[in-house]
């Protein structure tokens, strides 16, 4: 990749990673995800196709969300069109279009309800900008909530914390609601609803894998490191997002965890019955799918008879388990209350090297010159370890560790700034690369500063999304498609093994 | 006659803010939060909220961190407006309490302020595409009110003096039900149906953000989903199959 350059050197050929486009209506309106077959749809409880009286169900399904949600009513009541968030959004950034100005998003909703539920909108439309939903206006909906990946961007920047997220997974959940859900999201609930995981992955296949990737790592590192599958009375069960189990570079990082659970010296499993961290329930904004989903964990726990529940490298994933998994399927009081429940693998990570007990060959990542994502559900919905702000310390603590060149991107970027990868909120599927290569750009411009300012050649990252996408789109900006990395492959590279460390399942109880 | 619908109309107003402003608050008290959803970093603590939320009534610390001249305009016609709020007490008070004396002084150029706050977000509301793509008509015509009562007010002081004397009896005397006679000079009328069509229109329309931002969920809510179960009354009725 790039050579190192003093920054003063940089002629100002590198565009800025947050330069404000001019408007362009209209642009993006063709961008639209596929919609959900009738069958599909049903499998969820929503209606397979659009209901003849989908303008009436809509606005019934408003007023119930009114009436459940105080985010959607006090959000749509409180904007001042100040303006504050027009330039903070990274589908804006990246197309112009500004129905990508999360205000804008939220009018296509706010206009809807202001007709039918405010005194100016029900008597004086014109005057607050008031709307019916017509068939555009749904057809604005269908293109413009999925042009939104929920990452809360805006949320941060906005006066009264209006979070256009939550938004848009109401709007999706009208659209549910009425029968024009979205393909992608709504088939991967149905196969975690049926199979246990996103990618229908069945126990058989993911048992071959874990027993080839047994074999890969004894073969490479001399030590019998366990992957191990429905391990009845273990210690921890380990809840990663099923592309840990066979995309690269999530893989890699799923290594890094069987490591250092081999460190700990503590007995792991995996779940076949809750192979799946992420709840796509939440991008749909369906509370009784999100539920069902959590539930899953709920039961894997209790009838592998685990004390703690540890979950991998996803963002979203672990935002619904660090903030929703509780509410939607706690309490959790058969587990051991010593420990968070639930666990982020870098906590449990950054908690042993805290302890002494993880040793590392920062050496091992010299071919290495290493910047950091921070998954935008992770640094702004969530938290790790006990104080606000973890979220970014432990995972660079984490890779500092690891490794020996280190460079942040600019700070506008990354931290609660962080930029979302674009394929976030159920938009990573291949109709949608338009979207998704546009709102990449912030972060692939930031990327290149880094890069050109750094050397930097590496980017970790610790969502499952976020690294599939890059993988994608890396190459789009002139970068190799495996530039991104797991946070725990650079923890697997460096990590120093100690054979035998590793308990055997139950062996705890017995001790 | 003019008295009587002037005395009316304030009635009216104050009915209407004070009322409307008690139900929505109601109303946005009794919706439930049903999941955690604070925009984090979050405080972890009660305290630490209530200091979150000081900071963004006080400072305006999200839009800060957005956008410097929307904070700067916007800060200022809020901070002055506030002065001169609390610099109108003298014509609801006799005598008039000595705090309120003492910002005098400052109360009149914070009605330059005010203006100038105003203008300044009115400005970019016109040049800025992004925002003039966002504006309906309500949002120019509610500056517009805004900087008509400002300007009217700063013409009384400046320009056209009016009966200062007699307008603070007509109010004192809206307060004890013993009414006055209001001047019929048409500045202050105007400045006066103009505060009167705010106070109608608060509960009804965008100036809600300053009740709502209280009840924003993203940032009243304390960040401990792991240490204490959140759970709202509809969610737990689904739970029938577990304690």
């Amino acid at each position: 990749m790039a050579e190192v350059k003093d920054p003063d050197d940089r002629e100002n050929e590198l565009p800025d990673p947050l330069a404000i486009p001019d408007l362009a209506p209209g642009c993006m309106a063709m961008s639209k995800p596929y919609v959900a077959a009738p069958e599909m749809q049903k499998r969820l409880g929503f209606p397979g196709e659009l209901v003849e009286n989908w303008q009436d169900r809509a606005i019934e399904k408003m007023a119930e969300l009114r009436g459940k949600y105080r985010s959607f009513r006090v959000f749509l009541d409180s904007c001042v069109k100040c303006g504050a968030c027009t330039d903070k959004c990274h589908y804006f950034l990246g197309t112009g279009d500004p129905k990508n100005m999360p205000v804008a998003r939220q009018d296509l909703l706010r206009q809807v309800y202001r007709r039918h539920f405010t005194l100016a909108g029900k008597y004086l439309p014109w005057l607050v900008g008031a709307r019916d939903l017509t068939e555009q206006v749904l057809d604005d909906w269908y293109s413009y909530f999925h042009q939104c990946s929920q990452c809360r961007r805006c949320s941060v920047y906005c006066p009264y914390g209006i979070d256009t997220a939550e938004i848009s997974m109401a709007g999706r959940e009208i659209m549910d609601s009425i029968g024009k859900g979205q393909k992608y999201s709504n088939e991967i609930i149905g196969k975690v609803r049926t199979i246990g995981n996103n990618l229908g992955l069945p126990k058989k296949a993911l048992k071959a894998t874990l027993e080839d990737l047994e074999e890969e790592v004894l073969e490479e590192t001399g030590v019998p490191v366990r992957f191990p599958l429905d391990e009845q009375g273990a210690e921890i069960m380990l809840v990663a997002p099923s592309a840990d189990y066979f995309a690269e570079p999530h893989i890699a990082g799923l290594i890094g965890y069987a490591k250092v659970f081999h460190q700990a010296g503590t007995s792991w499993t995996i779940s076949s019955h809750a192979l799946e961290a992420a709840n796509f329930g939440m991008f749909i904004g369906s509370y009784e799918n999100m539920r069902e989903i959590a539930l899953r964990i709920r039961q894997a726990a209790q009838d592998l008879g685990v004390k703690r529940i540890v979950f991998g490298e996803c963002g979203h994933a672990w935002r619904a388990a660090y903030s929703f998994l509780d509410t939607l399927a706690g309490p959790f009081d058969f587990l051991d209350q010593r420990y968070p429940i639930p666990q982020h693998i870098c906590e449990f990570t950054y908690d042993l090297m805290q302890a002494g007990k993880l040793n590392f060959d920062k050496s091992k990542n010299d071919h290495v010159r290493l910047t950091f994502h921070d998954s935008c559900n992770i640094a702004r919905g969530s938290r790790l370890g006990d104080k606000p702000g973890g979220q970014f310390d432990i995972p660079r603590a984490i890779l500092k560790a690891c490794c020996n060149h280190f460079y942040d991107m600019a700070p506008d970027t990354i931290k609660e700034s962080t930029l979302c990868c674009g394929g976030g909120g159920g938009l990573l599927t291949d109709e949608l690369i338009e979207i998704r290569k546009a709102g990449a750009q912030p972060r692939m411009r930031a990327l290149q500063q880094v890069a050109s300012d750094h050397g930097v050649t590496h980017m970790a990252a610790m969502c499952a999304i976020c690294k599939a996408q890059f993988s994608k789109v890396l190459p789009m900006y002139g970068f190799d498609r495996e530039a991104v990395v797991s946070v725990h492959q650079m923890v697997s590279n460096a990590i120093i093994l100690n054979p035998g460390a590793q308990k055997l399942a139950g062996a705890d109880a017995k001790d | 006659m003019l008295t009587v619908a002037f005395a009316a109309l304030f009635y009216l107003a104050t009915a209407v803010l004070v009322g409307g402003l008690a139900y929505r608050i109601w109303e946005y008290a009794k919706t439930p939060a049903p999941l955690k959803i604070p925009t984090t970093p979050a405080p972890t603590t009660h305290t630490g909220v209530a200091m979150r939320l000081a900071r963004e009534v006080v400072l305006f610390e999200s839009l800060f961190k957005a956008n410097k001249w929307i904070w700067l305009f916007g800060w200022a016609f809020h901070a002055a407006l506030l002065v001169v709020l609390l610099r109108h007490l003298r014509y609801f008070t006799q005598p008039v309490w000595e705090w309120v004396v003492l910002i005098q002084p400052f109360g009149v150029y914070a009605g330059f302020v005010m203006v100038a706050g105003l203008l300044g977000l009115w400005a970019r509301r016109l040049l800025v595409p992004r925002i003039r793509y966002i504006s309906a008509p309500s949002d120019h015509l509610m500056l517009a009110l805004l900087v008509g009562i400002g300007v009217s007010g700063l013409l009384m002081k400046y320009v056209a003096r009016t009966d200062i004397v007699a307008t603070k009896s007509f109010f004192l005397g809206l307060l004890t039900f013993n009414w006055q006679k209001l001047p019929s000079d048409p500045i202050l009328l105007v400045h006066l149906g103009l505060v009167a069509a705010l106070m109608l229109v608060f509960p009804f329309s965008k100036l809600l953000h300053a009740p709502g931002l209280f009840f924003s969920p993203t940032r009243n809510q304390v960040d401990n989903s792991r240490e204490r179960r959140h759970l709202s009354n509809w969610a737990r009725e689904m739970q029938t199959d577990r304690s």
